[in-house]
């Protein structure tokens, strides 16, 4: 058996696990692992951040379903890291970080570029490690991606010292993924229960599916097709969910909660029984607590127990993988009309899109609802959309009519502003023949905007659609509604972007009337190169409908009626 | 009300960090923590009592099955159990009160295991109210200092938390 450095065995391990790209950036404390990397079928992306390798190492998961590998050196990389590692966490992303220490003689000294930070990650990340010796190293490693890909997925981060790094042993993959193995998940819920939740649902005359993220995680997309069509219940979404449900599917009543459509949530608030599945009641999708849907009772269809009754008290929990549920499901609800409820839902679907932003007059300056219906229109709903966050995600969320899974990779829980760019990165490199398209306000943008460079030096195309309002809008309007117009610190002046893209040699485009948008659109489709599109947006448009931050789920703030 | 849990987790380092860790940002208000050794070279044993007041048991249970570290982990507040914890009690004393304190200690099946010129230290092992009981009555007298350990708990009879209520599979670590 050959002798291996520890710096050969990450990479030994990394393609055991099937690895084929990572992002990282080098520094001293992981010099040794960078210089092993050369010997192996590995491709390395250099951001221009770390920030940014995680968020790309998190784009490139959510957009396969693989997990993403990113590569720091010890202190200042391994703390820059520490956002994205966050945003994996909030989101159930799996991510294995990788970050280069200080030697082990000198851990706890304060030597240079020495940060503690499995005690700084300890709880942004699933599980941590702090390798110390060489022979520890594969099996930390088969663990680590074990553990961010099981159960409910999540980021995990290998400390490895530069001594470790140096330090030779036999190596060997190890067969069993954990030293010592979880305690596995039942692997059927019991009959009673599923006959519990079967006649919950069969009862029940104004039922509400709610359903996230743990959908596609478990891939249960079809069956809770299935599942809908055969019972007849509608569907409501979580950020996170969009996609996981087709919105062209009549059954389908689109995102749910803050910023959700009104019908959506006059639903929720009227049911008499939710079925969640794969979501955790976040206070963006239930508002006030006290209120929420009082008259329903709960089943929560959930892998992960500490989500089960956290937020919301919960009749029946069934803890599980959401797909391996549905399929004990389906045979035993039954198909019932519901008429009056449906009758209920259409009218308050009918009362909705007479506000609706795209039922409004042109003016003469640019609405961003617009700009993002018309780009779903010219891409026909097919893009991979990776929306940044505030403004531009929520129009995003409303306007982009989701129909397949992955098709939006978002930071949801986290709420990373910066995030789209680097994860758009990330999401190309995982399906290089997705139309990739970052949706992206001029806030956020400027937060992670040098890894323009990344992209332009991974010959990726990406087109980028910056919703330009010269505000940091979601804040301005909060100040708008709660702070009476008192814009602290939310006007940001940004560069001229279509000449910053020029110096990146990016093609770009400004866009500030409607009828230009969908050739832009089309123009950066038909372009082999990454192009970037300015879409200089009026400057005070708000999201609606809005409910305020902890109000009742119905108290919202509507879409003004404008005299036609 | 308080819940009793009992965690067995691996003798690692760190490992008592990230369950306090835990309860720090979930907000779990936890009465007593203890750890120590089991027969097992690899496994410690943590007993958790939780005031449900303010934090809910089951809460606390899954956030710690949820640990990697955390080998499983059983709420045995509904099973009976056998539940210690000892005290050392530091109690102002003159020599003719000695035997005054030795009786009252062997009442509660204490005993003084130090004497000094004005004070004796009592031990007593037991149930946490019986401990209290005896602490109620000494303190008339002075007490000049205090150490319990919180308590510790067993499933009485065949039961352990890693066969336990139909929620584990059992643990290989622990035949």
């Amino acid at each position: 058996m050959a002798m291996k450095t520890g710096a050969q065995i990450i990479w030994e391990s990394l393609v055991k696990e099937g690895v084929e790209v990572v992002f990282g950036y080098p520094g001293g404390a992981i010099l040794p692992a960078y210089d092993a990397m050369l010997d192996y079928p590995i491709h390395h992306v250099l951001t221009r951040h770390e920030q940014g390798a995680a968020h790309a190492a998190d784009g490139y998961a959510r957009a396969s379903g693989k997990v993403g590998v990113a590569i720091a050196t010890s202190g200042p990389g391994a703390t820059n890291l520490v956002t994205g590692i966050a945003t994996a966490m909030l989101d159930s992303s799996p991510i294995v970080c990788i970050t280069g220490q200080v030697g082990t003689s000198v851990i706890g000294s304060d030597a240079f570029q020495e940060v503690d930070i499995t005690g700084v990650t300890l709880p942004i990340t699933k599980h941590n490690y702090l390798v110390t010796h060489v022979g520890d190293l594969a099996q930390t490693i088969r663990e680590a991606f074990h553990i961010a890909r099981t159960g409910r997925p999540g980021p995990v981060l290998i400390d490895i010292p530069k001594d470790v790094q140096n330090s030779k042993c036999e190596f060997v993959y190890p067969s069993d993924p954990m030293l010592y193995p979880r305690r596995p998940l039942p692997s059927r819920v019991p009959n009673a229960t599923l006959e519990y939740a079967a006649e919950l649902i069969n009862q029940s005359e104004r039922p509400v599916i709610l359903a996230g993220h743990g959908v596609l995680i478990s891939g249960a997309m079809q069956r809770l097709i299935e599942f809908a069509d055969k019972t007849q219940i509608p569907v409501a979404l979580t950020l996170l969910g969009l996609g996981v449900f087709p919105r062209q599917h009549p059954l389908c009543l689109g995102m749910m909660g803050m910023h959700g459509e009104a019908y959506a949530n006059r639903a929720v608030q009227n049911a008499d029984l939710l079925i969640a599945f794969g979501m955790r009641f976040d206070d963006r999708v239930t508002g006030n607590l006290k209120t929420y849907a009082k008259h329903a009772k709960k089943i929560h269809v959930e892998i992960d127990p500490a989500e089960i009754s956290k937020n919301v008290h919960v009749d029946l929990p069934i803890q599980g993988d959401a797909r391996a549920v549905l399929e004990q499901l389906i045979p035993l609800v039954t198909t019932k009309p519901r008429r009056a409820w449906h009758e209920q839902i259409r009218e308050w679907r009918m009362e909705t899109e007479a506000r609706d932003i795209l039922r409004q007059e042109e003016s003469d300056t640019l609405v961003p609802a617009h700009v993002m219906h018309d780009l779903w229109q010219a891409t026909e709903g097919q893009a991979l959309i990776v929306s940044d966050v505030g403004q531009n995600q929520m129009w995003e969320a409303q306007y982009y009519r989701h129909d397949l899974p992955r098709g939006l990779v978002t930071s949801g829980g986290l709420g990373t502003m910066g995030f789209a760019l680097p994860a758009a990165i990330g999401a190309k490199l995982a399906r290089p023949d997705a139309e990739v398209w970052v949706v992206v306000g001029d806030g956020g943008f400027q937060m992670t905007m040098p890894e323009l460079a990344t992209m332009v030096q991974e010959h990726l195309k990406l087109n980028i659609a910056i919703i330009n309002n010269g505000y940091l809008g979601m804040v301005r309007q909060w100040q708008q509604m709660f702070y009476e117009r008192r814009y602290a610190a939310t006007p940001i002046l940004s560069p001229d972007f279509c000449k910053l893209a020029a110096a990146y040699g990016i093609t770009a485009l400004s866009v500030t009337q409607r009828d230009e948008v969908i050739p832009a659109v089309q123009a950066a489709r038909a372009h082999p190169g990454p192009v970037l599109i300015d879409f200089r947006v009026e400057q005070e448009h708000c999201v609606y409908p809005m409910v305020p931050a902890g109000a009742d789920l119905q108290a919202m703030i509507r879409r003004p009626v404008q005299a036609q | 009300m308080k819940h009793t849990l009992v965690a067995l987790v691996e003798d690692k380092p760190g490992v008592l960090n990230r369950v306090a860790s835990l309860f720090r940002r979930r907000a779990f208000n936890i009465e007593s923590l203890t750890v120590g050794r089991t027969h097992e070279p690899n496994v410690s044993r943590m007993t958790i009592l939780v005031d449900t007041e303010q934090t809910a048991p089951h809460l606390v249970e899954a956030n710690l099955s949820k640990l990697i570290n955390v080998i499983d982990v059983r709420d045995v507040t509904h099973t009976p159990t056998v539940m210690r914890d000892l005290a050392l009690i530091k109690v102002r004393a003159h020599a003719g009160e000695l035997a005054e304190i030795k009786q009252l200690a062997e009442i509660f099946r204490g005993s003084i295991v130090d004497v000094a010129s004005d004070s004796v230290i009592v031990e007593i092992t037991g149930a946490e109210e019986k401990i209290s009981g005896l602490i109620e009555l000494l303190r008339p007298r002075g007490i000049i200092e205090m150490v319990r350990t919180g308590q510790v708990a067993m499933v009485r009879g065949h039961g352990h938390p890693s066969n336990g209520n139909g929620n584990g599979n059992g643990n290989p670590l622990i035949a």
